[in-house]
């Protein structure tokens, strides 16, 4: 499922002395099976953007397609629109309520109309896909679980609606660092497994570099970039500029040329750079 | 929605209202307040309202702000309004309808009793739009100080009151970004019965609850990690000082008072 926006601009507080510019005049499209990565300094608009692919905010002014439907249309179902564009907001542990791990998870998938069969299933699935064993999770109350498999639970229950479209915001935030690589596998598997679209939005560069095939980045409620991962990265001092960490791995690159030291080709993550290395040393 | 709420907030300013010290302020308003009800004739009002008028032309708070303010009780004022201009019977008969009649005695108590309420309710409002919330918690534990002999804790409620407003805002945002997420995951707030409305708010309030009871928890922490003790022995950063506003605001008021009192025993 493919998600569009023309000319998008969205204000808060708007006519109020204190209203702000959060969305100015953005465009973009995020093709049918991608990993899309969008980034950003806070306040750069990122999560006021991702609210609008499923009707959650409303824009000023632009229109936003989601598999060629316009949904800033009159008439469209919002709640059809939830269904197929799942959106897993920042710290989702918190917004956990039912009696256990199972009965949360099946809060959306209810809400759908689903059979029985069908939900236990979906429930049963989902919990699969986050790594939490049904068997031994599925009756326990989500509060006495640790911060990462609350996340983890949170994150089922969006998955269990079986979305087209999952755009995530920071799902990593506060993890340790086991817990962080756990989602961003899971991600991962998810997009190659089910097909599943996903945006991901994260000011972490160094996840983005691994994982995204492509990158939005933001600044004051604009793109000021868009392309892959090495394409965006070519411009380190506008992300610099912005903010914007690049990968450990490519500061280490940079390091070295200022010393004189070429490494041969482009290289993003650790590993490309540890090979790049030893290719240097062996010649 | 959540946001149109602007009964009780601060109006940021410079203005002489502003800069008055919070205690002189409380304690004007509520002399304004005892003045709404020593008010007897239409003389009266005309003071009571100039009074009024000039302060918050003072205090620089917009027109639009108060009048914004005024919209939750706006019910509570027309219901008033009608109750009284039907209800009370005296003086000569202007206009009847069957059961329904409106008398002279009528009109007047409900543009009395109805223009009383504005005044009551935009004097408060002022109080609270010209004065920082830390300021009025400030302002109320100095009051109260002297009652701490009889046994009330002047600076818990305080520190309450103070913890209480500070949370709001806080509140607010969470219960925007809880309902959003839920919404994402299919929940709708806005059709079917009040039956099934008021289970659509489980997945709100819950959350809510456990968020507070969370933050109760890390704000005791983070305050005993400050070794909070409690009011005694505190010392401020910024202590209160009355100042020639506060002079000159007590004469004013202290005028009002007399004039309304005089009109009372003389006039009434």
């Amino acid at each position: 499922m493919s998600i569009k926006v023309e000319h998008l601009t969205h204000i808060y507080n708007k006519g109020l002395t204190y209203e702000t510019v959060a969305l100015d005049d953005v465009s973009f499209e995020i093709e049918t099976g991608a990993f899309a990565g969008i980034i950003g300094h806070t306040g750069s608009g990122k999560s006021t953007l991702i609210q609008h692919f499923n009707g959650i905010l409303k824009p000023e002014s632009g229109r936003i397609f989601v598999n060629g439907t316009d949904i800033t249309e009159k008439g469209i179902k919002m709640t059809e629109i939830r269904k197929r564009v799942g959106l897993v907001f920042q710290y989702p542990e918190y917004q956990l309520f039912e009696e256990t791990v199972a009965k949360d998870i099946a809060f959306g998938p209810t809400k759908m109309g689903l059979s029985e069969e069908e939900i236990d299933k979906r429930v049963r699935d989902a919990m699969e896909l986050v790594s939490l064993d049904y068997d031994i999770y599925a009756g326990r109350s989500p509060f006495e679980l640790s911060g990462g498999q609350k996340r983890r639970v949170a994150i089922a229950g969006v998955l269990a609606m079986k979305p087209e479209v999952l755009i995530l915001d920071e799902p990593t935030a506060g993890l340790d660092p086991r817990a962080h690589r756990e989602i961003l596998d899971m991600l991962e598997k998810l997009h190659q497994l089910e097909g599943c679209t996903v945006i991901l939005v994260s000011h972490n560069m160094e996840d983005m570099a691994e994982i995204a095939d492509t990158i939005i980045v933001m600044e004051h409620g604009k793109i000021v970039l868009q392309g892959t991962p090495r394409e965006v990265y070519e411009h380190r001092d506008l992300l610099m500029d912005i903010g914007l960490e690049p990968p450990a791995a490519m500061q280490f690159t940079r390091l070295l040329e200022e010393k004189g030291i070429k490494l041969p080709g482009s290289v993003m993550t650790m590993n490309e750079t540890a090979e790049a290395i030893l290719r240097l040393l062996r010649n | 929605m959540l946001k149109d709420i602007t009964l009780g907030q601060y109006y940021p300013g410079e203005s002489v209202i502003h800069r008055m010290d919070p205690r002189f302020k409380i304690i004007a308003t509520l002399l304004y307040i005892v003045a709404l009800f020593v008010m007897v004739n239409f003389t009266s009002y005309i003071f009571t309202v100039t009074f009024l008028v000039v302060v918050v032309a003072l205090s620089k708070v917009p027109l639009k702000f108060i009048l914004r303010g005024m919209k939750p009780i706006f019910i509570i004022l027309i219901l008033t309004f009608l109750l009284n201009l039907f209800l009370t019977k005296g003086g000569d008969n202007i206009f009847s309808i069957g059961f329904l009649s409106i008398t002279t005695q009528g009109l007047r108590s409900a543009v009395f009793l109805a223009s009383r309420l504005i005044l009551l309710i935009t004097s408060s409002s002022i109080l609270t739009y010209t004065t920082k919330p830390i300021m009025l918690t400030d302002g109320i534990e100095q009051l109260l100080k002297p009652f701490r002999k009889i046994g009330v804790p002047a600076h818990e409620l305080a520190m309450m009151m103070s913890i209480a407003l500070r949370f709001i805002p806080t509140l607010m945002e969470e219960t925007d970004r809880i309902m959003k997420a839920q919404m994402a995951r299919g929940a709708d707030f806005e059709t079917g019965n009040l039956i099934v409305r008021a289970k659509g708010l489980v997945p709100i309030l819950i959350p809510l609850f456990i968020g507070s009871l969370r933050r109760a928890d890390e704000l005791a922490m983070a305050m005993e990690a400050r070794c909070y003790q409690g009011g005694d022995g505190r010392t401020r950063l910024h202590s209160l000082k009355y100042s020639h506003l506060d002079l000159i605001g007590a004469i004013a008021i202290a005028a009002l008072l007399a004039v309304l009192i005089i009109q009372r025993i003389y006039f009434a």
